[in-house]
């Protein structure tokens, strides 16, 4: 108990000196990428509630993510005053929505959109399934594309600018903050604010696992008529995963929005889904340790190559032979392979309970 | 003794195949009953529609003096019928432990908030459904494979683990799909054991099995079924004896 305890104590020590590190050490550019890794984070938890725990193959959980930004970005923005300029009779000083609202509006909202995903494929398994939210999330995708006319709610690939900054108890986290004399820079306060919304979703995850309403998920992942047979109502259990998966995007989604201050149909392609997924099934689907560290080691591991590529190359050969996109990806790829080639079930793959 | 489950005027039809006939059984209370039948006979079919896993064509269902409609497998289960799996069908990447406290979801109730803001309710219960499986697996035999997980279980025990995980849903009425299949003559003694065990703790037990003797030697009354239709059902010595029976098993009569 004693040595867990300072195992606690020394990885919160460290994750509150973590952004001061990085960014003396790299600058604001790292300090942003660890923003994204938190939210990534987030998002990659959400999805393994849905994959991991249920077992539901989700091509389109991207979908929940943008329904979350552009639900704030609607509601903290001048998009729709000045598109609607009865609107801004009502609201004088301009639409802005407080974050917190925001923050619960869309989880219902996304949870929402989970639901009215999850009802049409219950009777869906693997592929099927695959291919169906694929579809809803291309659909959704498609509509933030092209909802510009007749009425322009969502200026299309334009996107939506301008949008209020991340605002909690009236500390604007866009700008500095100062602390007894102590500048807290704007991205590292984004920091400890993702940590927190990070570290509350990890915990909500790791108790619904520990629960009954987990192990049902679980069950069905394992065996779906076993699972009926204990009594399970399978159909509820899918459609909880499914709104609470959406629910967790939804909320990274609002997060997201704020931190950029833009969102646009390009944020939430198909591609991004398979970046979440990714993340999910590398880092160790259903094990939430491995889940964060794959969201994690993904989202910096691209960012690294990016920067080492041309000096390595230039080392090396003495001159940049391959364009740094290029081996980029290349590299991106050869990784994923490796990982699936040694380690099938993840990084970080949940220990066998009897060796613990 | 009083009718625990009465099921009669069952038919079910899979395309051009007549699967059950106006098939029916009636199980006392505290019985262990036995349903019998050569391959193909419409056993497990049975087995299906009375647990819900098959919709019924036509048919009379009632369990413990009340109608049930087998709708869906998991309202049965929440009726009091646990089955298990002539395929073994466990939670295989759960540990023993966890597949037993799975068997308990449908006598629990601590919701997503409750199990979010870890309740007190939420606490205790926990504390209830683990000690019950703890309880359960010892029953079985178990105890010392609880952290294991269920795919690197023997076969046998395996078997003993889906009989724990259904005796988790709290049945009155406990239905046991082959539970002897592929077992060897030492694990079908014990399992033979267990089963009267069950039954002396005041469960009522529905049994399909192909081996004779164990059937012989643990049922109460029989039911043989032959392409979808009753063909015989009595006490145990007098099936046997039953011409139909004998014709159905040994493809005639013997002179």
């Amino acid at each position: 108990m004693q040595r867990n305890k300072r195992f606690w104590l020394a990885s919160a020590v460290l994750l509150l000196i973590l952004p001061w590190l990085v960014g003396a050490t790299g600058g604001n550019y790292w300090v942003r990428v660890l923003d994204f890794a938190l939210l990534y984070v987030v998002l990659a938890l959400g999805l393994n509630v849905v994959i991991g725990f249920a077992g539901l193959l989700d091509l389109g959980y991207i979908a929940f993510y943008a329904v979350g930004a552009y639900s704030y970005a609607l509601l903290a923005s001048p998009h729709l005053i000045t598109q609607f300029p009865a609107l801004a009779s009502i609201f004088p000083q301009g639409l802005h929505f407080p974050l917190w609202g925001a923050l619960i509006f869309s989880f219902g909202l996304a949870a929402l959109f989970g639901v009215l995903l999850g009802f049409p494929t219950l009777k869906l398994r693997g592929d099927y399934l695959a291919i169906v939210t694929l579809g809803f999330g291309e659909i959704i995708r498609i509509f933030l594309n092209n909802l510009d006319r007749p009425i322009n709610l969502s200026n299309g690939p334009k996107g939506i600018g301008s949008i209020d900054p991340i605002q909690i108890f009236g500390i604007n986290l866009a700008k500095p903050l100062s602390v007894l004399g102590l500048e807290i820079p704007s991205l590292y306060l984004i920091f400890y604010f993702f940590l927190i919304m990070a570290v509350l979703i990890a915990i909500v995850c790791s108790r619904l696992e520990h629960s009954r309403i987990g192990r049902a998920w679980v069950a069905i992942r394992e065996d779906e008529i076993a699972a009926e047979a204990m009594g399970i109502e399978t159909r509820n259990m899918k459609l909880l995963a499914f709104a609470i998966g959406a629910s967790f995007a939804g909320a990274a989604g609002v997060l997201f929005a704020a931190f950029q201050g833009f969102v646009s149909p390009e944020s939430f392609t198909l591609w991004e889904s398979i970046v979440v997924l990714a993340r999910v099934v590398m880092g160790g689907m259903g094990y939430i340790p491995g889940v964060i560290l794959g969201a994690v080691l993904l989202t910096i591991f691209p960012e690294l190559l990016r920067s080492i590529a041309a000096p390595v190359q230039q080392f090396v050969f003495g001159a940049v032979l391959v364009d740094v996109e290029i081996i980029r990806q290349l590299l991106y790829g050869l990784a994923l392979i490796l990982i699936m080639l040694y380690r099938p079930h993840g990084i970080w793959q949940k220990p066998d309970s009897l060796k613990v | 003794m009083s009718s625990l489950l009465n099921v009669a005027h069952v038919s079910k039809r899979f395309g051009g195949i007549q699967a059950l006939d106006d098939v029916g059984i009636d199980v006392r209370l505290g019985a262990i009953a036995g349903l019998i039948g050569p391959n193909g006979a419409g056993k497990t079919t049975f087995f299906n529609v009375i647990t819900g896993l098959y919709p019924a064509d036509h048919g009379v269902f009632e369990l413990a003096g009340r109608p049930y409609s087998p709708r869906s497998v998991s309202q049965v289960t929440q009726a009091g019928i646990a089955r298990t799996f002539q395929n073994i069908r466990l939670f295989k990447e759960m540990t023993a432990l966890e597949n037993v406290m799975a068997g308990c979801h449908c006598r629990s109730s601590v919701g997503v908030w409750g199990a979010i803001i870890r309740s007190k309710a939420n606490i205790k219960e926990e504390h209830a459904i683990r000690d019950k499986s703890h309880a359960l697996l010892a029953y079985v035999g178990l105890q010392d494979y609880a952290r294991h997980k269920a795919k690197n279980l023997s076969y046998g025990y395996q078997r003993r683990l889906e009989i724990a995980r259904a005796l988790a849903t709290e049945p009155i009425l406990l239905a046991l799909d082959e539970p002897a299949a592929g077992m060897n003559t030492s694990e079908k003694v014990e399992l033979k054991e267990l089963i009267l065990k069950i039954r002396a703790d005041g469960k009522t037990i529905l049994l399909i099995e192909h081996d004779v003797h164990l059937v012989m030697s643990l049922c109460d009354h029989l039911t043989v079924l032959d392409y979808g239709k009753v063909i015989a059902d009595g006490l145990p010595h007098a099936v046997r004896n039953h011409p139909e029976v004998i014709r159905a098993y040994l493809g005639g009569t013997i002179t």
